[in-house]
């Protein structure tokens, strides 16, 4: 196995919510911990609400997290070093169009990283810099001048990731890229996520809902339920034998575009709502709507047990 | 399966089709390209004018101020008269010249005329003090748009910075901050407008020959006066602003490729405020002139005889039946001048707020 | 024709258009279909390929800039486009009804859920007072809702997303429409639920036997759930037929581009192969094939001429100039 790039140790975020005159905590990610390797990715899925996003945005320390640590190639990161960390840790984000400043030009967004970090000696080397990342993303030179809103969905995603690149990253975030894209775009810039991989030897922390996106992209999948990783295997053993009844549940109800294997497949159909994480159930978050739970789910909550394969589960009956 | 016959003919026979068989050759990316055409490159200024041309009613009141604000900066340079004058006929007052009708001489100024001299006409007629009064209505004009215009820019100012300061630092000092503001806001406005005129009135005094002093204390006190008054709504806007701005992922993107927040403030939330500040702005002038017309009406406004278009319309309350025109002029001047501004500031809102228009 | 096969409703030849700042945009250009009674028909494409647009102009719910600019829709072989406001509201919920994709904002957030079932239920039928209350909380049951009397008093946001799309179903449903049009019903949602509220529609169109119209972009639930699809591109169609014809057999560059483009379990190790290029801009559309810049294949005549549909077999029919350079070059082989 390829030595880790991050490793995230017992991760937790929780946001104060006013309700009345309490404050709650809401547990958005609860003592989560898996690790990514060097230019590997690493599929985070789960229901929106479910702290995907938060736990993406919380090793880059765009929220500061409650507790837990996160290292970079063994360095901790922490308030101190997360200036100089984000030059190796960038995040793509998922509305193209709320990510990219209207007032500014295709070649000022992705000068920014450029700026702030003062990586040119003079303008020439600034602009040859800029044309050679939009290059790398498939951008014609001449949309340099234009302004984001010109764009398609897919071409500001390539703008999103051009601004990203600019810093050499090892790491990239992905919080949800594709799935704001048309269908016909979403395969352009999957692609274009593997083939920088093959390049540049990105590692990525591929956040998203769509299971068979997420599949195509990762090695590896965490899937995720109120804040806590429930499972994490190898992207077909996963898909193939999944452990965790959330998963098998979420793996039923992907809609598969074949005709035949839909009319085939029998959907394990979940009852109910996802609980709300302010009010989470006790012991393990998904009893309410598991069909296996016992007593012992509603006492404890199951941690990750490795099931050979590099196959972690958190249920207590498996 | 005839459910999906369409009942349409063909608008080519496809068998005619045949006989041209190069044009079943693959076609070229040039070829291609030809077809995919991106639209022109526009910038959000050029948008957004190309919009504000579009709206004739906003054109319209900008030619309409237009002509306003040419008349009232070379009115006085042709206009022979000032406004503070007395009319006099080679050096004898005129005292005949009160209350004249537009376009009427008095009796002294007939017979300077028939002796063969030039006198400039009463375009508005003259007042009850033998003043004319076109230059009167002009000066008024002129000092309700400054008193207009410098009261935004203060209201601006200070709305800008509070705002901005309590909607960027939020948590407890937005907290603080607004509870301030809510309790300015809660004041009668007209209690305090007719106070603080009062007080400052009394309080306010200048060297004679300063530049404060030509201003005039009144005409100072009257910027205070909106400034101290109108900036919370300002603010209040502004921070809404910036708060919702601050929710954009650009802000977060910044924020994660490692900017400094006054970066972030500078590059990304100010530009995209920026159309919102200069469209009430442009909405608050309409409402100082207004409001501004209306302290002069009741007597709080400029002093005399510097004239102002409330208090010129307040003067003609007098001899409203006698000479109506008097009241006409002015009022018809500050709809004009209201009108047109609030029709520009409309305009503009339309063509630059992204909310309205995507 | 029997009871089995009946056309409900057919739109010929439909040409809808948006008025722009930047020019007229032609979102539907001759769009033809039948639908028939009980048929579950798919309409799948991409933003602005006018698959909404279709459906909405079927409603008369187009926004104020645009309006229906040619072409008619026959239900039960009366044209409706014809037909005066007063007679739409009638028809609209009586024998149409449509869901919307965003649960979170089809709903009134100052009224019950009840009081909006029920106002759905007075207006279009005769009933009064229990009875309505009664038959609202009958519809609420029908579409999985549990304890319909505590929800019948509850607030639109003291439910969550799922929830809210089955109350907009209950409500669309209430006055048993003939025909259910749902844009795209579950993009919001999450995929469990997504699964609840498709196995749901699909339930309930077998219950009451109407027809839906399925508008949306995901081929993964036109594969779940539809009889027949239709393929749309910048506002024409490309192609129609059974869904297996469509997912086996596809017989336009588009449609053959899209399957190729997704992850789908049979392509998993696989690279996928995208469609080149950029969405099609309305403004500005070829005047051939709507697809032709973004096309491998595409030949010199698709840059120039518009294709017709062509019937492939019984089942299928495309519009590709693709498929008679084909049936030429078998020609040329033979002789």
């Amino acid at each position: 196995m390829s030595e880790n790039l991050i490793e995230v140790k017992n991760l937790k975020q929780y946001f104060p919510v006013r309700a009345g005159f309490k404050t709650l905590q809401l547990k958005a990610v609860d003592d989560v911990s898996f690790t990514v390797g060097k230019g590997e990715t690493l599929g985070l899925v789960g229901e929106s609400g479910c702290g995907k996003t938060t736990v993406g945005r919380s090793i880059l320390h765009l929220y500061e997290p409650t507790a837990g640590q996160v290292f970079f190639e063994g360095e901790e990161i922490t308030k101190k070093n997360i200036a100089e960390m984000r030059k190796k840790m960038q995040i793509v984000f998922q509305d193209p169009y709320s990510s990219l400043n209207p007032r500014m030009t295709v070649e000022d967004i992705i000068g920014e990283p450029l700026d702030v970090h003062k990586l040119y000696s003079n303008k020439k080397e600034r602009r040859e810099r800029i044309l050679d990342l939009m290059e790398t993303v498939g951008l014609n030179a001449e949309h340099a001048t234009r302004y984001a809103h010109e764009f398609s969905g897919g071409q500001r995603q390539r703008i999103g990731i051009a601004r990203a690149l600019a810093v050499n990253p090892k790491f990239i975030v992905c919080d949800e890229p594709v799935s704001a894209l048309d269908v016909s775009i979403q395969a352009q810039v999957i692609n274009m996520f593997e083939e920088l991989q093959e390049k540049l030897g990105v590692a990525y922390l591929f956040i998203a809902h769509d299971l068979l996106v997420v599949r195509h992209i990762s090695k590896r999948i965490a899937v995720m339920y109120l804040g806590k990783i429930v499972e994490i295997a190898d992207a077909d053993e996963l898909s193939d034998h999944p452990e965790h009844p959330y998963t098998q549940s979420l793996l039923s109800a992907v809609p598969i575009p074949d005709p035949k294997i839909a009319r085939e497949r029998q959907r394990i159909v979940l009852e109910g709502d996802v609980p709300s994480p302010l009010h989470m159930p006790t012991g393990c978050p998904f009893r309410t709507r598991c069909k296996y739970a016992t007593e012992q789910c509603a006492k404890e909550c199951p941690t990750l047990k490795d099931k050979g394969n590099n196959h972690l589960v958190a249920c207590w009956n498996r | 399966m005839s459910e999906y016959d369409v009942n349409k003919t063909p608008k080519k026979q496809v068998l005619s089709m045949q006989l041209d068989l190069s044009k079943f050759e693959k076609a070229t990316e040039e070829e291609k390209k030809q077809q995919d055409v991106m639209s022109e490159s526009t910038t959000f200024l050029k948008d957004g004018l190309r919009r504000l041309r579009k709206n004739r009613l906003a054109m319209a009141s900008l030619i309409v101020l237009a002509i306003i604000l040419v008349i009232i900066i070379v009115a006085p340079m042709v206009v022979p008269y000032s406004y503070d004058e007395i009319l006099k006929v080679n050096g004898v007052r005129d005292k005949g010249a009160k209350n004249l009708a537009p376009f009427t001489y008095s009796v002294l100024e007939q017979e300077y005329i028939d002796a063969g001299n030039f006198r400039f006409p009463h375009i508005f007629g003259t007042d009850e003090q033998c003043r004319d009064y076109f230059i009167r209505v002009v000066y008024g004009t002129r000092v309700s748009l400054v008193v207009g215009f410098f009261a935004s820019i203060i209201v601006l100012i200070i709305g800008l910075i509070y705002g901005s300061i309590s909607g960027y630092a939020g948590g407890r000092t937005d907290l603080i901050m607004m509870r301030i503001v809510d309790m300015i806001y809660s004041l009668p406005d007209m209690l305090v407008i007719i106070l603080l005129s009062v007080v400052l009135g009394s309080v306010l005094k200048f060297k004679g020959g300063s530049f404060l002093a030509s201003i005039g204390a009144n005409m100072i006190s009257m910027f205070i006066v909106f400034g101290v008054l109108y900036w919370v709504g300002m603010a209040r806007l502004i921070r809404a602003q910036i708060l919702s701005i601050k929710e954009n992922e650009y802000v977060l993107a910044a924020k994660s490729i490692g900017a400094k927040p006054g970066r972030i403030i500078r590059k990304h939330i100010l530009p995209n405020c920026l159309s919102v500040i200069i469209i009430s702005t442009a909405l608050q002038i309409p409402s100082a002139i207004f409001t501004e017309s209306y302290l002069s009406f009741v007597g709080l406004g400029v002093s005399a005889p510097m004239p102002s278009l409330g208090s010129l319309a307040n003067a003609a309350r007098e001899g409203l039946q006698s000479y109506p025109y008097k009241l006409v002029f002015p009022a018809v001047a500050i709809c004009l001048v209201v009108l047109s501004l609030n029709l520009i500031g409309d305009g503009l809102r339309d063509a630059f707020d992204p909310k309205l228009s995507r | 024709m029997n009871e089995e096969n009946e056309v409900l409703l057919s739109v010929r030849d439909l040409h809808t258009s948006f008025k722009t700042d930047a020019g007229t945009v032609q979102a539907v250009n001759g769009v033809s279909y039948d639908l028939k009674r009980g048929e579950i028909l798919g309409i799948v494409g991409e933003s602005g390929s006018g698959k909404s647009v279709s459906a909405y102009s079927i409603m008369q719910i187009l926004a104020d800039n645009g309006n229906i600019s040619g072409g008619q829709v026959l239900y039960k072989g009366e044209d409706i486009t014809k037909w005066n406001e007063h007679k739409m509201r009638d028809f609209r919920g009586k024998c149409c009804s449509i869901i919307f994709q965003d649960p979170m904002t089809s709903l009134n957030p100052v009224f019950t859920i009840g009081n909006q079932i029920s106002e759905a239920i007075r207006l279009h039928t005769d009933k009064k007072g229990k009875e309505i209350k009664e038959r609202a909380i009958e519809m609420l049951e029908l579409v999985g809702i549990n304890e319909p009397e505590r929800r019948f008093k509850q607030y639109p946001f003291e439910l969550s997303g799922g929830m809210r799309q089955r109350v907009m179903i209950a409500m669309a449903l209430a006055c048993e429409p003939d025909i259910l049009i749902a844009d795209e019903p579950t993009t919001a949602l999450d995929v469990t639920i997504q699964a609840q509220i498709l196995e749901e529609i699909q339930k309930l169109q077998k219950k009451m036997g109407m027809s839906v119209i399925l508008v949306t972009h995901d081929l993964g639930v036109i594969a779940d759930m539809c009889d027949n699809i239709i393929v749309m591109y910048g506002g024409r169609i490309c192609e129609r037929g059974t869904a297996d014809e469509i997912f086996y057999n596809p017989k336009h560059e588009y449609t053959k581009g899209l399957l190729r483009s997704i992850p789908n379990i049979s392509n998993m190790k696989k690279k996928l192969v995208p469609i080149a290029g950029t969405p099609i801009n309305m403004l500005n559309l070829p005047a051939g094939c709507a697809f032709c810049t973004r096309c491998d294949a595409a030949l010199k005549v698709c840059l120039t001429e518009q294709p017709e549909e062509l019937w492939i077999n019984e089942n299928h029919k495309a519009a590709c100039w693709m498929n008679i350079k084909e049936a030429l070059d078998e020609g040329k082989g033979e002789a």
